[in-house]
């Protein structure tokens, strides 16, 4: 049984047809994909795994639960978490607040625990615990976006295009914490339009191209694929 | 000496306007909402220690814990029936709205009560057994200041602590100000946001609770319209201290009660309002988001 499985989904916007049945599956401990150009429904595809849309048809289930009757706030402590597109750190709170919000659905005793972790990971994150994160940088705010996200204990990460506004080099710190996640063995499910750099670290991935999945296979296998170097690669 | 007593019942009457104003600031930061209706909610809490007292022989400070437990119940029920169905609709659908809900509360208490005032007796007595006022005397008598007026005022400064306390310090609190910031991520985090919302008004309408009783206490006419206009005053410093900001609220509802008894003893008494609306205008010409309030550019 996969960890995550997405059967036949359709989401509508109004009478948008966004999502218009896709299918697709994430196995514990790996690192999953979905690449595909702006407005194809990538972030559609993750809202509505985290509950924020519903579909009109198809199956979500997360570790063997059906999760479209559970309301987004609830799906958390099923070990769903997501960092959201845009990142959506609380801005006017604290860098330690955010984090502590992040560990809402969890036992007050573990809490500090967790965030010395997050603070082992991102030692950015530590030296400023009492900054307000209106005040951080872009990289910064992605780091404790995902931070945040790891406060809940995931079994499963959603992370909703985190290289989005970030200058190369940061691309880069952020995808390697994203392989060290993995290596500690987080498993992740990566939206992403920097399809190179997605496939450069995803076990498997899928295109998606204005709602349905057109390709899928390993990561090496696209990275190669003539069909994604032409769309999504600049080759 | 006349300027200070002035100043003095300003500050007492502004206490009561930032006690009502943290209830609008309150359910606006976290509901985006105005709730019109709070200044009713007032009025009814006027009511049920009124009722407390005078018909159930309970004493003053329990009646007003009882006005306490009916407002949150009620402000939990206005909450869910009214403007939980309404979370998706425009905002113009939830303010006319909050106008229906205020007009039903001031209806059923005209239908409840009656149209004929009720005398309300002050939480504290203005005046003692022995016929000498209740009040604490300075300067040989010239200045005297009701032990009413500083209940009034160390209510409110209690009432600002313990909310600050509370949004800094506690989950609830903290929660309340992510939901504030942002439902969605709110959600991701696991908070129910209907909760908190839901929440965040018994907090308000308790408040309204207290504020009735403080309001009725210097007002003693009770009336089914009791509350609206003190409602509209202190929506105006909720919205001078800039909306949505708890010490916004606080140094707003102070000025406007100071400005407003300035204006009584030294311009005119029918002026009041408008100098009170006046300094409101200018005041967000110069500063869009009032006092406190923070402008936050929208990043697109």
């Amino acid at each position: 049984m996969s960890l995550l499985e997405v059967n036949d989904l359709h989401v509508y916007y109004g009478a948008i047809h966004a999502i218009k049945g896709i299918s697709f599956k994430v196995e514990e401990g790996e690192i999953v994909t979905l690449i595909g150009a702006n407005g194809a429904g990538k972030s559609t595809t993750l809202k509505t795994i985290s509950g924020l849309l519903h579909p009109r048809s198809g199956s979500v289930s997360f570790d063997g639960k059906s999760t479209l009757s559970i309301p987004p706030h609830k799906l958390v402590s099923y070990g769903l978490a997501q960092v959201p597109e845009g990142r959506a750190v609380f801005l006017q709170m604290t860098v330690a607040e955010n984090l502590e919000m992040g560990a809402y659905t969890r036992p007050p005793l573990e809490v500090a625990d967790s965030m010395a972790k997050v603070y082992d990971l991102f030692p950015r994150l530590k030296e400023r615990e009492k900054q307000i994160a209106g005040t951080l940088s872009g990289g910064e705010q992605q780091m404790l976006a995902m931070g945040r996200a790891l406060m809940s204990r995931p079994k499963l990460m959603m992370l909703d295009e985190p290289s989005m506004g970030l200058a190369p080099i940061l691309v880069e710190q952020i995808f390697d914490i994203i392989k060290d996640l993995h290596r500690s063995g987080t498993t992740i499910l990566l939206v992403e339009q920097n399809a190179q750099m997605a496939l450069s670290v995803a076990d498997r991935a899928y295109v998606l191209e204005t709602g349905k999945i057109t390709l899928s296979g390993t990561g090496k296998e696209l990275a190669a694929s003539e069909e994604v170097k032409k769309a999504y690669l600049g080759g | 000496m006349e300027f200070l007593s002035y100043l003095i019942s300003g500050i007492c009457l502004g206490s009561v306007y930032a006690i009502i104003a943290l209830g609008y600031t309150m359910v606006y930061g976290i509901a985006k909402m105005l709730n019109f209706a709070h200044g009713d909610v007032i009025m009814i809490g006027g009511y049920i220690s009124f009722c407390g007292f005078a018909y159930m022989g309970l004493n003053g400070w329990v009646s007003l814990l009882l006005a306490m437990v009916v407002c949150t119940v009620l402000g939990i029920l206005i909450e869910g029936l009214a403007y939980k169905p309404l979370r998706q609709a425009t905002s113009l659908a939830v303010l006319i709205t909050a106008i229906g809900v205020s007009y039903l509360l001031q209806n059923s208490a005209l239908l409840i009560w009656g149209a004929t005032p009720k005398v309300y007796a002050p939480l504290i007595p203005l005046v003692g057994p022995d016929g000498a006022p209740n009040a604490l005397r300075l300067f040989d008598g010239q200045l005297s200041i009701s032990y009413m007026s500083i209940v009034t005022m160390a209510a409110c400064v209690i009432i600002m602590a313990l909310l600050t306390w509370f949004t800094s310090r506690t989950k609830l609190g903290k929660a309340m100000r992510a939901c504030s910031e942002n439902k969605a991520a709110a959600q991701l985090m696991g908070i129910n946001v209907n909760r908190t919302i839901s929440m965040t008004f018994a907090i308000g309408s308790a408040l309204a609770a207290i504020a009735g009783v403080l309001l009725c206490s210097f007002n003693p006419t009770l009336m089914p319209t009791t509350g609206s206009m003190p409602g509209i005053r202190a929506f105006t410093a909720a919205v001078f201290g800039g909306i949505g900001s708890i010490p916004g609220a606080f140094l707003g509802g102070l000025l406007i009660g100071i400005i407003e008894a300035m204006a009584k003893a030294y311009i005119s008494t029918q002026l009041a309002n408008s100098v009170v609306f006046s300094v409101l205008i200018i005041v967000l010409l110069v500063r869009p988001a009032g006092l406190l309030g923070k402008y936050v550019p929208e990043k697109v």
